[in-house]
């Protein structure tokens, strides 16, 4: 089947898609976005995490006809055209938030979200909002200083 | 595989009863991982996403009927009043990923004994509103469960909403697991006061084939709070009456021993938590006994 949808701001369309693949097969086979990760495919990990409308979803457990006429905003669509890195993004690369990296796709969107929402959250807020994202290198302590990082810096810009 | 996807409630009972195999697919976070590891090749899937009226809720004098695809998210943060028991279910559902995509209806429809949304449905006491192209239908919460993921829909049903009654009195949810988030329950308990009634309701998780009500725990407890007045003088519950509530609700559940953990571990742990929830169930209609006597 087909399926158009828009994804980062632009209109996508995958074909020949088969009717029980997930929204992440599409993004990271058929689309060439392989920033979204595959790890658990269960939606234990949170390594896949993307926006659907607007609301952090694990893309495993999406099917791909779901998406169909919707928008989807991935970790590729956080950095400005120019490569300018996101505010969530220079802050996990200046606490030294990132190890191997796998999990860091998946949680940079879910902080994002939550700073959308969210602009001074507290340490709860932040536990709460990423328990759906595992790292299995960091211990999650530089996870946290890079959320803590970029809501302070987000304050300070207003 | 052929993907359904009807754009209104009336062709998706039409497809349903087209093709009575079909699964259907809402937030997905149950069928899209038994696709994923090849377990199940349904010939059908129907995506239910693009039906609005599954994701809202109405609330009536003495019930919400609650669309079957409200996510846990919403209810959280929107039914904390109405429902306190569910709303405190879906804060433990897995992550917010899957608390923004899975909603009451999934955790039916699969009737998983682990669906942590089991307990809260069975302690508040409600029905299922399930519909086909024959006709819609409540069914009792107490005869939805039928057997390990077996439930009481037709092939050519869907479930259309839950109807449940308001809270007239506090509620809990305990549920135990190796970690706080994302963690499926070893096993989990729901309890509701119904002062209206006068009544306790419970339901117990993972520790049965089915969820289930420990009904002699609750009629054990009415009784016992009937007959030394408690519901008016708000007094607090007699150690040895928590004691015999609980241990009635550990001999309810029938559990297995599995990965996750031992019957004779379910069997305690249930019993602790009927004790607990018990506590702090009275404990807030006590107080809120006391803040209305002060008014």
């Amino acid at each position: 089947m087909r399926v158009t949808f828009t994804v980062n701001g632009r209109p996508q369309e995958a074909d020949d898609v088969w009717e029980g693949e997930s929204l992440l097969y599409v993004l990271r086979e058929r689309m060439g976005l392989p920033g979204s990760k595959n790890a658990c495919e269960q939606g234990e990990c949170g390594s896949c995490t993307v926006r659907l409308d607007g609301v952090p979803v694990c893309s495993c457990l999406v099917a791909a006809g779901q998406v169909q006429g919707r928008r989807v905003d991935t970790v590729e669509g956080l950095a400005g055209e120019d490569g300018e890195l996101s505010a969530i993004q220079q802050a996990f690369v200046d606490a030294g938030a990132v190890q191997c990296g796998f999990c860091t796709p998946g949680l940079l969107v879910a902080a994002d979200e939550l700073l959308e929402h969210n602009p001074s959250p507290s340490d709860g807020d932040i536990r709460e909002a990423l328990s759906g994202n595992l790292c299995r290198c960091t211990g999650y302590e530089k996870i946290l200083d890079a959320v803590r990082l970029a809501a302070a810096r987000t304050g300070q810009g207003v | 595989m052929e993907f359904l996807r009807p754009a209104t409630w009336q062709e998706a009972l039409a497809a349903k009863a087209e093709h009575p195999t079909a699964v259907p697919i809402a937030g997905g976070t149950d069928v899209m991982v038994e696709i994923n590891f090849d377990h199940r090749r349904p010939d059908h899937l129907l995506d239910l996403n693009r039906i609005a009226e599954l994701e809202e809720w109405e609330t009536g004098e003495d019930t919400v009927r609650l669309g079957a695809s409200v996510p846990y998210s919403r209810i959280m943060a929107g039914l904390r009043t109405e429902l306190p028991g569910l709303a405190l279910a879906s804060h433990t559902v897995a992550s917010p990923q899957i608390r923004n995509r899975g909603g009451v209806g999934g955790n039916l429809g699969t009737a998983s004994p682990a669906g942590d949304a089991h307990p809260a449905l069975l302690a508040g006491g409600g029905a299922v509103e399930a519909e086909s192209v024959r006709g819609s239908r409540l069914i009792p919460i107490d005869d939805f469960y039928t057997g390990v993921k077996r439930n009481a829909l037709a092939p050519d049903e869907l479930i259309r909403a839950v109807h449940l009654k308001k809270a007239t009195g506090p509620q809990q949810f305990s549920k135990v697991g190796t970690r706080n988030a994302m963690v499926i329950a070893v096993c989990a308990f729901g309890i509701a006061l119904h002062p209206d009634t006068r009544t306790v309701r419970t339901g117990i998780g993972s520790a049965a084939p089915t969820p289930i009500r420990a009904k002699a725990a609750e009629e054990f407890l009415a009784a016992a709070m009937d007959e030394a007045g408690l519901w008016d003088s708000g007094k607090p519950v007699p150690p040895a009456v928590a004691k015999q509530f609980a241990d009635l609700v550990s001999g309810a559940a029938n559990p297995i021993d599995d990965v996750r953990g031992t019957a004779t571990y379910r069997r305690h742990a249930l019993g602790v938590m009927a004790r607990r929830t018990l506590g702090w169930t009275w404990q807030q209609y006590r107080d809120h006994q006391g803040s209305k006597s002060c008014a």
